[in-house]
């Protein structure tokens, strides 16, 4: 299967470990640019790179207050990455929940 | 009845080769290890529901190979195969290939941990690596493909009754 590039792909721009981290902090409160380099304790620009890939992706959107930007999460962007192991979860969760049964089944005989 | 009380947790990174499955059993290790290595229990609740389960082999020690068939209602059969590695009470490795893949050798290498948790409760995690990114996108998408190619097969039979029952006019 054929990736689209990172900036059009929300699968792609999640995969960096910096970005899931910055997007972990946007779910809990909106922040602004600076609030989140002094959260992350990553540079300025490290943080505006990764904050515009994820815009891109519509992953983040911003707006302006006084002089600063502040950013935010948009969770429904992020629903397509759950629900893409989804049917995968339910097999093994099918799958377990049988085991379950077996396993009660025989501790029943083993009372 | 304990079933639907523990969540099966599966993890799957973008960009990433494996996959994480994680569950907890209200049972103790010894119990969880015998479920996996009786062929009787195993083929009880390996696979889908509805599902008829053959284990044609079964050799759950080190170098020891298996085999097993999922039947379907409508009888397609859909076989899997491979060969254990490590089998503990604690650490069970082995091979595992679906045979109705278009290509031969699409194999995954599956560890899973067995841990004993208080209470006679027991955690198991696999991880699943796969050869390639994509063979494991398309794994985990099969489940979806699957409903969808089936929902397209019943109406292509439907389309075939209807088509025999028109009588055809020249």
């Amino acid at each position: 299967m054929a990736r689209k590039p990172t900036t059009h792909d929300p699968f792609n721009a999640v995969a960096e470990p910096k970005r899931r981290r910055i997007l972990e902090v946007l779910g809990k409160q909106e922040q602004a640019v600076n609030e989140l380099v002094e959260t992350l304790g990553w540079s300025q620009p490290t943080v505006s790179k990764h904050l515009r890939v994820l815009k891109e992706v519509g992953l983040v959107s911003d707006r302006r207050e006084g002089r600063q930007r502040i950013y935010r999460l948009n969770p429904e962007r992020l629903k397509p990455i759950y629900e893409w192991v989804a049917p995968f979860e339910r097999y093994w969760s099918e799958r377990f929940e049988r085991l379950d049964e077996v396993l009660e089944g025989i501790q029943e005989k083993e009372k | 009845m304990s079933a639907g009380k523990n969540k099966t947790t599966v993890t799957a990174e973008p960009g990433k080769q494996e996959v994480f499955i994680t569950r907890e059993f209200d049972a103790p290790r010894e119990l969880v290890f015998k479920a996996h290595t009786d062929p009787d229990l195993y083929a009880q609740w390996l696979g889908p529901r509805g599902y008829e389960m053959v284990l044609e082999t079964f050799e759950p020690h080190s170098g020891g190979r298996y085999r097993y068939i999922h039947k379907d209602p409508q009888g397609n059969q859909y076989g899997f195969h491979g060969v254990f590695h490590e089998i503990s009470e604690e650490l069970m490795i082995q091979t595992f290939e679906f045979e109705g893949l278009p290509e031969r050798g699409h194999v995954t290498l599956d560890t899973m941990r067995l841990e004993k948790l208080p209470g006679d409760r027991t955690r198991i995690t696999v991880q699943s690596v796969f050869q390639s990114v994509e063979d494991r996108d398309g794994m985990i998408q099969s489940g979806m493909e699957r409903g969808v190619r089936e929902g397209y097969e019943r109406l292509d039979e439907r389309l075939a009754e209807l088509l025999a029952e028109q009588p055809l006019r020249g």
